[in-house]
């Protein structure tokens, strides 16, 4: 049993029947598939991660990535365009050569851009030295880029349910059975349905469902936000990322700029961020391009994302046997799509982590051994 | 954008102030603690979708801290109260769902 019929639970659903013959899974979602999250990020891929268990991890999906429109038969307009940290500081810049230096260790694809070379790559870009933040440097993912995030969730869903996946929509989980420690059943307005194992896969409500078997995570949610310009001609061939003025921006194949930045500071389950947010964004965007100062914004919108106290996913088991949990992506998961579902699917078939996500389970926070990307990873948020 | 009313201030927007996440998590004792108690002082929360209690500091203000009784879906805060107090007389929040549901184990 699958609680959350976004791009991760779906992911999960398929690897189950596909690579561990278990055909017998149900995934329910509360709504239609792939409306929260899954159609809501800005569908940056990437896999320059500073640590090896999160490198590894997210190296593994860009791998699936790689080959998914065939995997799955369904065009995922994977492009890999390439993904494009900027530098605007001294200390940046030597945090961008250590992660460089870790990705080459890892096998990672990264290639630093000076000056020059950045002029070559961005034409756009404003690279004016006379600013408060001027650019110094970029680290290039050539591998990253972007992908059609609806079509990740058709796709798996279109492929788990031709294997005998069911696929239960407008089916919100109201409740958890737990007899004896242990979680044998959900309640649903549909009725009660058994499950000899329960794997719940729902991002920003994660706390939610699992306070329904009375376990509390440490996560907190908060909102998310997008939003995209009008479209335009080509004119950004890669995704540009800018930590430190805080925005990150892409253009959609149908020409619209896709921008985003942080999320809001307080935690809240309402799908709207706030308006400052946006300003400062814009801000920083036309600082770095000037060329986009008079496009006009078209659409905004937010989601709820599930931040871990080490900006890590928490894949594993939990204290009720049998249930199982999958959240903690916060504001970057839709990377992982697939090799999320790899290894929780693996998680769930076996009762046991797979070795990509071993260390990726809610012991962390006891023992004190923390995957903290936050700090170190030069992340957008 | 919240308005959120500091008490020494008055209503001012929420960009002058750092949330501070949820209000009375007790402090566990680092002595006398095991790991799982440690841990889930320091990182496990309630995570509420609904009225939550929580803290807020006003960074570009008065610079103190105070609580606020606010809902995490509508956003209104229907209670400001000093730290160290518990709870406002005024207030009545409704039990979360952690109190449905199975029993914790």
């Amino acid at each position: 049993m699958i609680v959350g019929g976004g791009g991760h639970g779906l992911a999960t659903a398929y690897w189950l029947a596909k690579n561990h013959g278990v055909r017998s899974v149900a995934v329910l979602e509360r709504g239609p598939i792939g409306l929260g999250n899954t159609g809501r990020n800005t569908t940056v891929v990437r896999s320059n991660y500073l640590h090896d268990d999160s490198a590894h991890l997210y190296e593994h999906a860009l791998k699936l990535w790689e080959g998914l429109t065939q995997e799955l038969n369904f065009n995922t307009m994977f492009s890999q365009r390439g993904v494009l940290n900027l530098a605007f500081t001294d200390h940046e810049l030597v945090e961008m050569e250590r992660r460089a230096g870790a990705l080459r260790l890892n096998g990672i694809d990264c290639e630093f851009l000076d000056h020059d070379a950045l002029k070559r790559w961005v034409p756009i870009l404003d690279l004016g030295q006379d600013k408060r933040y001027p650019v110094l440097g970029g680290l290039v993912q050539p591998r990253g880029g972007n992908a059609r995030h609806d079509a990740v969730a058709w796709g798996f869903a279109r492929g788990a349910s031709a294997m005998g996946v069911d696929i239960v929509e407008n089916c919100p989980v109201t409740g958890i059975r737990v007899e004896n420690g242990r979680a044998v059943a959900v309640e649903t307005p549909k009725g009660t349905i058994a499950a000899g194992r329960i794997g719940v896969v729902a991002a920003g409500h994660s706390s939610v469902i699992m306070a329904m078997a009375g376990v509390r995570l440490p996560i907190q949610s908060y909102p998310l936000q997008a939003l995209v310009s009008e479209p335009v001609k080509p004119v950004l061939h890669t995704v540009v990322m800018a930590g430190h003025v805080h925005v990150y921006l892409s253009q959609s194949d149908r020409g619209e700029l896709v921008i985003g930045a942080a999320r809001d500071t307080y935690h809240s389950y309402a799908q709207r961020g706030s308006f400052h947010l946006i300003e400062e964004q814009l801000r920083a965007m036309i600082e770095l391009f000037p060329i986009f100062s008079r496009l006009r914004m078209m659409r905004q919108w937010a989601g709820i994302v599930d931040v871990a106290p080490d900006a890590s996913p928490i894949i594993g088991a939990t204290p009720v046997s049998d249930l199982y949990v999958n959240c903690g992506w916060g504001t970057g998961g839709f990377k992982a799509t697939p090799g999320s579902g790899w290894v929780f699917a693996h998680t769930l078939a076996h009762g046991q982590p797979h070795a990509l996500n071993r260390n990726f389970g809610l012991e962390r926070f006891y023992t004190g051994r923390l995957i903290d990307e936050a700090a170190a990873a030069g992340v957008a948020h | 954008m919240l308005t959120i009313p500091c008490p020494w201030c008055g209503p001012r927007p929420d960009s002058e102030f750092a949330a501070g996440g949820e209000a009375h998590v007790v402090r566990a004792d680092p002595n006398a603690s095991t790991d799982i108690q440690w841990g889930e002082y320091l990182y496990f929360r309630e995570n509420v979708k609904g009225p939550q209690r929580e803290r807020w500091y006003h960074s570009h203000g008065c610079r103190r801290w105070f609580n606020v009784a606010r809902d995490t879906v509508t956003h209104e805060i229907t209670a400001v109260y000093p730290m160290g107090e518990t709870a406002s007389a005024n207030v009545t929040l409704t039990p979360t769902l952690r109190h449905q549901g199975g029993g914790r184990s």
